[in-house]
């Protein structure tokens, strides 16, 4: 058996008496997206913010590529390969689109400390940066400054910035937030694609796109993971449809 | 060095301390409400203070002078307020630092204007000079007791304002939620310029209290502001009581220092340089002290977590 | 060539010119007052880097100036007085060559700037504003109350320094020196801003989320802006120095550290040409309003007041129009 590469075991964080997470463990295997559903307020985004290290957990082990990363801050483990994309998109506006894909290039290559060359016409950064945005199909906005671009292929170039970090898995917080039907089969097509490059911890609301994308869900209510499956087994979980489909239903 | 002597260093580094609170408040509530960095303060701390020379002067009251210092201080940040300042809430820091440096250079050449260069004395009355026997055989000047107890009284009166009144509900809730006060049909444009002059009023009643044991002089605001501004780091940014805590803290450590490091150093080396390097230290100790604190707390020690 | 970079050969041109009509006229004022510009507008490109292109809103530059004119005023006069300025841990000489003084005033800035930034940058906002003038104010008050170097009354070293067998005495020949210096700096600025580092810079400032998601800490990109900026910022102070062959407290003081943010601000925020058209429209405003009333820094206020108000690209803002995305 493959070994994950993202692993999450008893991970717990709480915030004052609200606990946010509890016991979550979770894991995420090569060549899958492994969607996280769970009603508002379950912990999703706390628990993809613990993983990103943008905040400390209080117990437990996050084990990604086989190392214990627990240690790391957030600018270390996106280093060793953990690209997230966020709920809003974090893009710099002002910047051309390209650029903003430049910058991942660079962080990547580890070289950022260089002071003197020109950074905007470095083969080494443009090669890779402008392959990133065609996979997205941005190929024609690089030059647009990001603040006039669509809320869609903002959503698009987030994508190609993990992309182009060349990463060993993707963390994406709710990627299909706010699109309309045609840029949601987009960019659900360009997931399917994205898990050849990488396996993809998806967190998403929509329910019709996670039973069509998902190889995997784990269902998240009140910071613990109720179920964890195959899309047919969570359909099938009466614990699920009791405390969450059934919801909607 | 005696006890009594310490003690008197004490009420010194106490009295500072308050002042420095009385006017570090003002910044802190300023900032804390509107979000707003207001370099200028220093200036409404030395209007105060011409205010309360100017009308003392002339009409011989020195307590009509007090009034003028409040009132002067008042009304000018009133006018700053809305003839300025409300433009700069919506601006980042950088906008508003300009502004407020470009109102100081306003305030401090115009008040030179109206002055001149020369500083001014205010003569106490009798009633509040002298001084009095504290236990302990300590003599101490009474108008300096007194304003370490105008100090207190108004850091007591800050805290009930803010946590008990209407005013002070509307003032947190403006620190918290500024669209929420606003939907509550609070008219967040008065409310503002009722902060920002009620913190430009104590700043010109702390001028006016130090003007009276100093020297009322041109630039005397900016030395305190920057006195200031460690203050509220170390307290914490919107703290009324991190202002008064690290106000205490500030006036102590500085006077203390003052006091103490030449008298260390002159046990390893001779007098005159151990004065010389002693103050030359003591004058970076509160810069030491805010660096300690910002080492543990970066939001200072009652400042919210960034 | 983009407007930006015309407009900033330009105002060096009109810098160089009023220097020139100075010497032709031999009006030696103009031509101090221009290497004034020169060396004013350095201290201002230092600052920017932080202020304007790292976004860090430093209100302690005076600590960097001054740290770099203290440099030069203590090396010059150990020199003259034929007394080493140090003997612990090493002994180190005297010197009055003008690149041995500039390297040492950059090194000082630059171990200046390391702790400094440090703490500084700990924070952000509001806090790093006054942090940063706290930490110019305890310089200030140290250099105040330290006897060994003047004090209060300064440092004075009565002749400029010495370079290249050159006259520095002649006013000509050191604004020469120090528009040659501004050009070099605003040189190796055009270029550092296009560079990776730059580029790493411009996200900190507009997103540093997104930079540390990529793999970069904010920190270490700022603390190297910071620092750089302020190596930048303690060769003018040098070359400060030398100009008045004076140096004292007041170049640390919160006043100068206001002055050069004025003319990053006059000029124009992250604008390669916003220090140098900012620190010449300062200076003329000074003597203009300067001939009008004693008072002129009323003048120059309400002059910034507008600024802020309703002109807040600056100069080159104003010039240049809105900016586009550079790539």
């Amino acid at each position: 058996m493959t070994d994950p590469v993202l692993e999450v075991t008893n991970l717990s964080k709480s915030f004052g008496a609200l606990a946010a997470c509890k016991n979550v463990s979770l894991d995420l295997m090569p060549g899958e997206i492994h969607a996280l559903i769970g009603p508002n307020g379950a912990g999703k985004t706390t628990l993809v913010k613990t993983i990103a290290g943008e905040i400390a957990h209080d117990a437990g082990h996050i084990r990604f590529d086989g190392e214990l990363i627990s240690h790391l801050d957030a600018a270390g483990r996106a280093r060793l390969g953990l690209a997230r994309t966020f709920q809003i998109s974090s893009l710099a506006m002002e910047m051309s689109a390209l650029k903003n894909v430049m910058l991942a290039v660079m962080a990547v290559s580890g070289e950022v400390f260089r002071f003197f060359r020109h950074a905007g016409s470095d083969d080494a950064l443009l090669g890779p940066a402008r392959a990133c945005l065609e996979e997205v199909g941005l190929q024609n906005r690089a030059h647009t400054r990001v603040a006039e671009l669509s809320h869609g292929e903002r959503r698009q170039l987030e994508i190609a910035i993990a992309l182009a970090m060349k990463p060993k898995a993707f963390l994406m917080d709710e990627p299909m937030a706010g699109m309309g039907p045609e840029g949601l089969a987009r960019l659900s097509g360009l997931l399917r694609d994205l898990k050849e490059t990488a396996p993809v911890l998806l967190i998403e609301h929509d329910m019709d796109v996670v039973f069509s994308l998902a190889d995997r869900i784990s269902v998240l209510v009140y910071g613990e993971v109720i179920a964890t499956g195959t899309v047919e087994e969570i359909r099938a979980n009466p614990d699920v449809q009791g405390a969450y489909l059934g919801d909607a239903a | 060095m005696s006890a009594a002597l310490v003690f008197e260093q004490l009420l010194n580094g106490l009295q500072f301390g308050v002042m420095l609170f009385v006017m570090a408040a003002g910044l802190t509530l300023v900032f804390g409400v509107m979000g707003l960095i207001n370099l200028a303060h220093g200036s409404l701390y030395m209007l105060g203070a011409f205010a309360c020379a100017a009308v003392a002067a002339a009409t011989g009251s020195f307590m009509l002078g007090l009034a003028a210092s409040l009132a002067a201080a008042a009304i000018a940040g009133v006018l700053v307020e809305v003839l300025i300042i409300r433009h700069l809430y919506a601006r980042d820091h950088l906008d508003q630092v300009i502004a407020t440096f470009a109102l100081i250079l306003v305030f401090t050449e115009g008040t030179r204007w109206a002055f001149g260069s020369f500083p001014l004395y205010l003569t106490l009355p009798d009633a509040l000079s002298g001084s009095v026997a504290l236990p302990g055989g300590i003599t101490y000047p009474l108008f300096r007791l007194l304003i370490i107890g105008v100090g207190l009284g108004i850091a007591g009166g800050l805290f009930l304002l803010v946590n008990r009144t209407r005013l002070g509900m509307r003032i947190r809730a403006g620190e918290s939620d500024r669209e929420m006060i606003a939907a509550l049909g609070v008219d967040i444009g008065k409310l503002y310029t009722i902060v920002f002059a009620l913190g430009a009023a104590l700043a010109g009643l702390a001028g006016a209290l130090v003007g009276s044991v100093q020297a009322v002089q041109i630039g005397m605001g900016e030395p305190v502001l920057i006195l200031a501004f460690v203050v509220i780091v170390v307290g914490g940014i919107g703290s009324i009581t991190g202002a008064f805590i690290g106000a205490v803290l500030v006036g102590l450590t500085d006077t203390l220092g003052r006091f103490l490091l030449p008298q260390a150093f002159g046990l390893i080396m001779d007098a005159s340089s151990a004065t010389s390097v002693g103050s030359a230290l003591a004058s970076m100790l509160i810069y030491v002290l805010m660096a300690l604190v910002l080492v543990f707390k970066p939001t200072g020690l009652f400042g919210k977590p960034a | 060539m983009k407007r930006e970079t015309f407009i900033t050969l330009l105002l060096m041109a009109l810098l160089f010119g009023a220097a020139f009509h100075g010497k032709t006229g031999d009006e030696p004022f103009i031509i101090t007052l221009a290497t004034k510009a020169a060396i004013f507008a350095i201290a201002g490109v230092g600052l920017n880097l932080a202020l304007g292109y790292g976004g860090l809103v430093s209100f302690g530059h005076a600590a960097f100036f001054g740290i770099g004119g203290y440099a030069a005023g203590i090396i010059a006069s150990a020199a003259r007085n034929y007394a080493p300025v140090m003997t612990w841990p090493m002994e180190i000489a005297g010197s009055t060559s003008m690149p041995v003084i500039w390297l040492a005033a950059i090194v000082a800035a630059m171990i200046t700037a390391i702790p400094i930034g440090i703490f500084s940058l700990r924070t952000g906002g509001v806090y790093f504003i006054m942090i940063t003038l706290a930490f110019a104010q305890m310089l200030y008050y140290f250099a105040v109350s330290w006897p060994a170097y003047g004090g209060e009354d300064g440092l004075s070293f009565y002749v400029r320094n010495e370079a290249l067998g050159l006259n520095m005495m002649d006013p000509w020949t050191y604004f020469a020196v120090c528009f040659g210096v501004l050009a070099v700096v605003l040189a190796l600025m055009a270029v550092l801003v296009r560079s990776r580092f730059g580029l790493a810079l411009e996200m900190a400032r507009q997103n540093p989320q997104r930079l540390t998601a990529s793999g970069i800490r904010p920190f270490n990109v700022r603390l190297t802006a910071f620092v750089i900026s302020a190596m930048i910022t303690g060769l003018a102070g040098a070359l400060y120095a030398d100009l008045n062959r004076f140096v004292s407290p007041s170049m640390l003081s919160w006043h100068t550290s206001g002055e050069i943010m004025v003319f990053v601000i006059l000029g124009g925020v992250a604008r390669l040409g916003g220090p140098v058209a900012g620190a010449c429209l300062y200076l003329l405003l000074e003597e203009v309003l300067g001939d009008v009333t004693d008072y002129w820094q009323v003048l120059l206020g309400i002059v910034l007041l507008l600024v802020v108000l309703f002109a807040r690209g600056g100069l080159v803002g104003l010039l240049a129009g809105r900016r586009a995305a550079h790539d």
